[in-house]
């Protein structure tokens, strides 16, 4: 693992996601309410661009670094478990108005309590571990 | 004294960036992980951090070579670095602005927070370290962050993970994660926030 490298591809995500107010609350709740294109149009473009770049990826037959083709892995096919998860991380994501990658920019920005974000974050993984087999998938 | 084409890159950066730039930059980011072998998701990093802790003692969940996984600790790691030099040397003459609609500034004084229109700050007041002595301030942090933690995990991945690396390869669970983000983030906004507010 070279680590500079992907220290750089952090602090590219942290600054774009900052100039772009994707880490505010505010652009999260405006979201919520479809009371601007903001939030929408950094998404789709993102996939937009994402979906381009897949298809180059694939066509090419495209090899990263490490030598190898790069391949997509297939996720699991189920409704309940992305449908039930996915509604957990939208009530947090739309109470918090953070999601994971904001979070870390959040507190590198100076907004320490953040660190306490973070931690109830591991606690809900954590709880999540433990609960698993007992959790519809 | 510094180049006059320094500082006009440092003003050009600093401008508040529109969405037609974020968006294509983190497909770009996405794309630079994917050309190293990686792939973009951010909240795998919370269980890495939890495996990392000794969780594995609890859970079989825990239990993988968490070690070989220790790059996206580093993507997270340059996050904070990236957030700490926007907020510091990247800051537009207006600050810490969102620049949210009027429409927005409006739907906020609803919930009680006043803002002047070109004024909404980037980050509320209520992430802050008093404000988790309050009921709202630790439901939101506390309670926020759970919610994100569990469900992250549960759903297999987050916004980047998700809505960006999965839709972009056309993978149908991830749109059944990105609905389920918006059943959820809609039913937190319009029926949770005016109890809770």
């Amino acid at each position: 693992m070279k680590i500079s490298r992907y220290i750089f591809v952090g602090i590219l995500l942290g600054v774009t996601l900052y100039k772009s107010e994707a880490v505010s609350w505010f652009r999260i709740y405006e979201m919520f309410h479809f009371q601007s294109f903001h939030m929408y149009g950094i998404i789709f473009s993102a996939i937009i661009a994402g979906i381009g770049i897949v298809q180059l990826i694939k066509r090419t037959h495209m090899k990263s670094t490490e030598g190898q083709e790069i391949t997509f892995h297939p996720k699991d096919r189920s409704i309940p478990r992305y449908l039930i998860g996915g509604i957990i991380f939208g009530l947090g994501w739309a109470l918090a108005g953070v999601c994971p990658g904001p979070m870390f920019i959040l507190m590198g920005s100076g907004y320490t309590v953040l660190a306490v974000f973070l931690a109830a974050a591991m606690f809900g993984t954590f709880t999540y571990g433990l609960l698993r087999s007992k959790l519809p998938h | 004294m510094v180049p006059d084409f320094i500082i006009q890159i440092k003003d050009f950066i600093s401008q508040p960036w529109p969405w037609w730039v974020g968006g294509p930059m983190i497909a770009l980011i996405m794309f630079i992980l994917l050309y190293f072998g990686k792939e973009f998701g951010i909240s795998a990093n919370l269980r890495i951090m939890c495996a990392a802790d000794g969780a594995g003692e609890f859970s079989d969940f825990f239990k993988f070579d968490w070690q070989s996984q220790g790059w996206n600790l580093m993507v997270a790691l340059g996050a904070m670095f990236g957030g700490y030099i926007a907020s510091h040397y990247f800051l537009s003459s207006s600050g810490d602005i969102a620049h949210v609609s009027a429409a927005t500034v409006e739907s906020l004084k609803g919930l009680g927070l006043n803002y002047e229109p070109g004024a909404v700050p980037l980050v509320p007041e209520f992430y802050s370290w008093e404000s988790l002595f309050t009921l709202r301030g630790l439901v939101i942090i506390v309670g926020g962050g759970f919610l994100v933690g569990f469900g992250a995990r549960y759903a297999g991945g987050c916004t980047s993970g998700h809505a960006i690396s999965g839709l972009s390869a056309l993978q149908l669970p991830s749109l059944i994660a990105v609905v389920g983000f918006f059943i959820g983030g809609l039913i937190m906004t319009h029926l949770i926030f005016p109890v809770l507010f």
